[in-house]
């Protein structure tokens, strides 16, 4: 970082002109022909709107292909309004089981040492690279009828499968990692000192943590929740394995877009995809906006 | 503490546990004559290989479009920038209907590659196209920090030095990039391995030919041949504890490599 210091001297101006031309020539070191940098950006560009922006922009196309009126009668369909009712229901479970569960973990590993912490991490990070249908058949495994615990469940008339704590479960399995992997860079970062300042003024360990730790990730903590309820809203693979596909009983939004589009029902099933695919841009955005909380609040740490 | 560990053994530890256990109740020899059956070896074959192929495609396209938003100033580059979370954020099930509706023959792309003669949809092409759709973000998220605080001074000196600009690319650049993108690359390929969602409505999902593993899987469970799908499943999920465990070696290599600044 000697340039940085070299520049804060105050210079003549023919050292100006010099060191102008310095940063010219340097430029050119570290650039490409015009014609290369057009092609890479046009490159990236196409394929950017070819395989990311045109899958989006048909979603709504197809939604609204029959007129505006279809597309809301398709949305007030009462299965379509049954599925809307599910996912949120399921969603808002799992987002608070993984809340809770997302801000202990995260405490437990940045604030204290003990053995085993990176399996412990591994761990926490395994459902994102587990695919989510193998997500679903491990529930099938342990509550099917089949399964280890579906006898007791049946002998005691307890529905988990092909019902809401069924679907509820899959989705928490599958979006465990979400709110903890957002906070446990943030409170590395962030230290101990703080608590243990308050710990010493004599704040208990509940004080501690919603007066001084909880103010200091609020902002991470929302991004994880944003995340988590987005891929819990979404998913797929898991719930569609667990839910048995009960008309108007245990279908969420996703699972009614492949029963619609199945039927050859496309603009309902474009319909509902159509909010699901506006759920994911408005989580893009307010993604977007918090991370510019976060750097603002890590650049206001590092001060 | 004992809260996070009897949680995580709640929601993670013991349904994996069930899976391996289920696994144990298969002989050695019925383990293998599930994995060894025409279907079976096919349907690994197709979710592999095309994962394999489409990560490969990431990892080119991916590079041009970080080295594009790192590197170059053009109108719209904040948006394209945010446009590449877009595959991580839309449910798989919508980007799977999208896609096919794209890509079928009557659909934007898929009526003038069809007069072209190549037929996307309901073919393992169509596999391959989700796979790359759904990869993408995994290689520009990986490599964008990496190449963002990439130390300038190393290129201009190669440069001052007499390299031109490709040497420095390919012997400066590409080097110091190398565990990212490889990191990278494995991301996308285990996410493209075990997608389910956006590939099976472009699948065309005819047995031994666009059926992909985790298909197969739902497919044997609804037959209620829980053995087969219990096999097929600990061989993926043994996959991607290698995966996990690759990439969590090749950070600690990137890390030991790269001097923090």
């Amino acid at each position: 970082m000697t340039m940085q210091i070299a520049d804060s001297v105050s210079l003549s101006p023919s050292e100006a002109k010099a060191r102008a031309h310095a940063a010219a020539a340097r430029d050119n070191l570290r650039t490409e022909p015009r014609a290369v940098r057009i092609v890479i950006i046009a490159l990236a560009m196409i394929f950017l709107s070819v395989f990311v922006v045109l899958p989006l922009v048909v979603v709504f196309a197809q939604a609204l292909s029959k007129g505006f009126l279809a597309y809301l009668s398709a949305l007030a369909d009462p299965e379509a309004l049954s599925a809307i009712r599910l996912t949120l229901l399921v969603a808002a479970i799992s987002v608070g089981l993984n809340l809770v569960f997302g801000l202990v973990a995260s405490w437990a590993i940045t604030k204290f040492e003990f053995p085993g912490k990176t399996f412990l991490i591994t761990l926490i990070d395994l459902p994102f690279s587990v695919s989510p249908v193998i997500s679903g058949l491990v529930f099938v495994l342990l509550f099917g009828a089949q399964g280890y615990f579906g006898g007791w469940l049946r002998d005691h008339d307890i529905q988990i499968l092909f019902a809401v704590p069924g679907i509820a479960l899959a989705t928490t399995f599958v979006t465990f990692p979400f709110v903890a992997r957002a906070l446990i860079p943030l409170m590395q970062e962030q230290g101990t000192q703080e608590e243990e300042a308050a710990i010493s003024l004599g704040a208990s360990g509940l004080q501690t943590f919603f007066r001084v730790t909880l103010p200091n990730i609020k902002w991470g903590v929302l991004y994880g929740v944003l995340l988590c309820n987005a891929r819990a809203m979404g998913e797929f693979g898991a719930v569609s394995v667990v839910s048995g596909h009960i008309r108007g009983e245990t279908n969420t939004m996703p699972l009614l877009v492949e029963i619609l589009y199945n039927e050859y029902q496309f603009v309902a099933a474009f319909a509902i995809a159509s909010l699901l695919a506006m759920l994911a841009l408005i989580t893009l955005i307010a993604k977007t906006v918090l991370e510019r909380h976060l750097d603002e609040g890590q650049d206001g740490n590092d001060h | 503490m004992g809260l996070t560990l009897s949680w995580l053994s709640v929601i993670i530890l013991i349904p994996l546990a069930g899976l391996f256990l289920k696994s144990l109740e298969l002989s050695p020899e019925q383990f293998w004559n599930i994995l060894s059956s025409r279907r079976t070896l096919n349907a690994l074959r197709v979710s592999f290989g095309l994962a394999f192929a489409a990560a490969c495609v990431n990892l080119v396209m991916g590079s041009i479009i970080v080295w594009a938003l790192v590197r170059y100033r053009f109108p719209g580059r904040r948006l394209f920038d945010a446009i590449v979370d877009v595959p991580f954020a839309l449910p798989t099930a919508v980007a799977g209907v999208a896609l096919t509706a794209l890509f079928a023959e009557k659909g934007w792309l898929g009526a003038p590659l069809a007069a072209l003669g190549i037929k996307v949809a309901f073919t393992p092409l169509g596999i391959f196209v989700a796979m790359i759709f759904i990869g993408i973000p995994f290689v520009v998220r990986t490599v964008q920090p990496v190449l963002q605080d990439l130390d300038v001074e190393i290129e201009e000196a190669a440069g001052s030095l007499g390299a031109s600009r490709w040497q420095t690319i390919i012997r400066v650049i590409l080097p110091s990039l190398a565990p990212a993108l490889l990191t990278g690359l494995a991301l996308a390929f285990a996410r493209a391995v075990g997608e389910y969602g956006s590939v099976i409505f472009i699948a065309g999902n005819l047995p031994n030919v666009s059926e992909i593993a985790p298909l197969l899987i739902v497919i044997r469970l609804s037959e209620f041949r829980y053995a087969d799908a219990t096999a097929i499943a600990v061989v993926m999920l043994v996959v991607s504890f290698v995966i996990i465990f690759a990439v969590n070696r090749l950070q600690r290599w990137a890390q030991s490599r790269i001097p923090v600044r």
